[in-house]
């Protein structure tokens, strides 16, 4: 009854850099969201400019597509390719967030593929969804998203500097990002 | 915050937790069932004529029926799991009950003399059909519910009411051994009715528990 997988195997880029993620490589893992992030940016961007909502949110609907693919990575099946497993989760959240915005009806979402050669660099707001959100989590786990993510800082030195061991900031690291998930779907409803 | 400060924290988190759909997806199914079974043995249990009723055609379709809707509702609501899912020609098989019961009724008509419709089809059971199948599906639409929170359906509305249609055939299948009514008539009318509260309260649960 399966349907066999068109495009054939996994074997493009984007896939082959997910396994080596999901197998533990931080530093493959970083390049890829980077990548998709520059990609999901410009289907974002047609998708508003399309819509006529304005552009200011923009990067908020990148931040939370990216939130997504993280916490449902587990979805994505690794016998087939990467592009349109991320083309439908990115496509979910620009819908969400042009609707916030008073989009009326989304008009269809182009893929991706078609703006990879223009990638488009972000723009940086302060006032983030995500920031709001952040700020919102407990002590503990707000510390810790803010120490990895705007300070930059390894989860060995923020272990070492609020006296944890890595194992626990690990721990509080993923549930701060999966209440994060939840927190921004709230924010929506 | 910078999109590249999110993706720091993101990619300080690389391995995801170990979430095997297809294992959580067959757990569900197995406690939803031990739960809807429960409160069969507990409240419903088996017609006492069984064994004869058996070895006729209006019994057997029910479970015929109830199957039909169960297994392509299960495996179409595990294939919504993922994103990227499309329905494909699975979902048309979600019509199979539907002709079923369809021809079944025809032929009822067409062997029954009409006086005999109106009661066959109002039955004896109608208020505990329309109760008990609810009721029996919950746990397992519970489950389902809970398996699917896991994945990220594209559609959680629909993606409940699914789950729903599912836990109605799964619960009209152990329902039917018990009701003395197997006239078409009285299955084509309540059976639905039964499997369409299923589906209200799936959509409602999908709404409320699968958006992502």
């Amino acid at each position: 009854m399966h349907a066999l997988p068109v495009d054939g195997p996994a074997d493009d880029p984007w896939s082959k850099m997910m396994k080596a993620a999901m197998a533990g490589d931080e530093g493959v893992y970083r390049r890829l969201l980077e990548d998709i992030g520059r990609s999901v940016r410009a289907m974002a961007r047609a998708a508003f400019a399309r819509a006529r909502v304005g552009d200011a949110d923009i990067e908020d609907a990148v931040q939370e597509t990216l939130l997504a693919i993280h916490l449902k990575r587990h979805t994505w099946d690794a016998n087939q390719k990467l592009g349109p497993w991320v083309n439908a989760i990115a496509r979910h959240k620009i819908i969400d967030a042009m609707r916030r915005r008073g989009a009326r009806r989304a008009d269809p979402i182009e893929d991706f593929q078609d703006f990879l050669a223009a990638p488009q660099e972000e723009d940086p707001h302060d006032l983030s969804d995500a920031k709001r959100l952040i700020d919102a989590l407990p002590p503990r786990q707000r510390d810790i998203v803010q120490s990895i993510s705007l300070d930059g800082q390894s989860i060995a030195a923020t272990a070492t500097r609020l006296s944890m061991t890595e194992v626990a900031v690990r721990v509080a690291l993923h549930r701060a990002l999966k209440s994060l998930g939840v927190a921004w779907r709230r924010s929506v409803e | 915050m910078k999109t590249s400060e999110l993706i720091a924290a993101l990619a300080a988190d690389p391995v995801p937790e170990s979430v095997h759909l297809r294992r959580r997806f067959a757990a569900a199914v197995a406690v939803g069932l031990v739960g809807a079974l429960a409160l069969y043995l507990l409240f419903v249990g088996p017609r006492p004529d069984i064994a004869e009723a058996a070895r006729t055609v209006r019994f057997n379709l029910k479970f015929v029926v109830a199957l039909t809707l169960a297994l392509p509702s299960l495996l179409l609501l595990f294939r919504l799991a993922r994103p990227d899912a499309k329905p494909g020609a699975l979902a048309l098989w979600l019509f199979t009950p539907l002709i079923l019961l369809a021809l079944a009724v025809v032929v009822e008509l067409v062997v029954v003399p009409s006086s005999e419709w109106l009661p066959r089809l109002i039955g004896h059971n109608m208020r505990y059909c329309t109760t008990m199948i609810p009721m029996m599906a919950a746990p397992i639409l519970a489950a389902l519910i809970v398996a699917m929170g896991a994945g990220a359906p594209q559609h959680p509305g629909w993606t409940g009411a699914l789950a729903g249609a599912a836990s109605a055939g799964l619960a009209a299948f152990l329902y039917a051994s018990h009701c003395t009514d197997d006239s078409p008539l009285f299955v084509a009318t309540w059976y639905p009715i039964a499997t369409l509260v299923c589906v209200g309260v799936g959509a409602l649960a999908g709404r409320r528990f699968l958006a992502w």
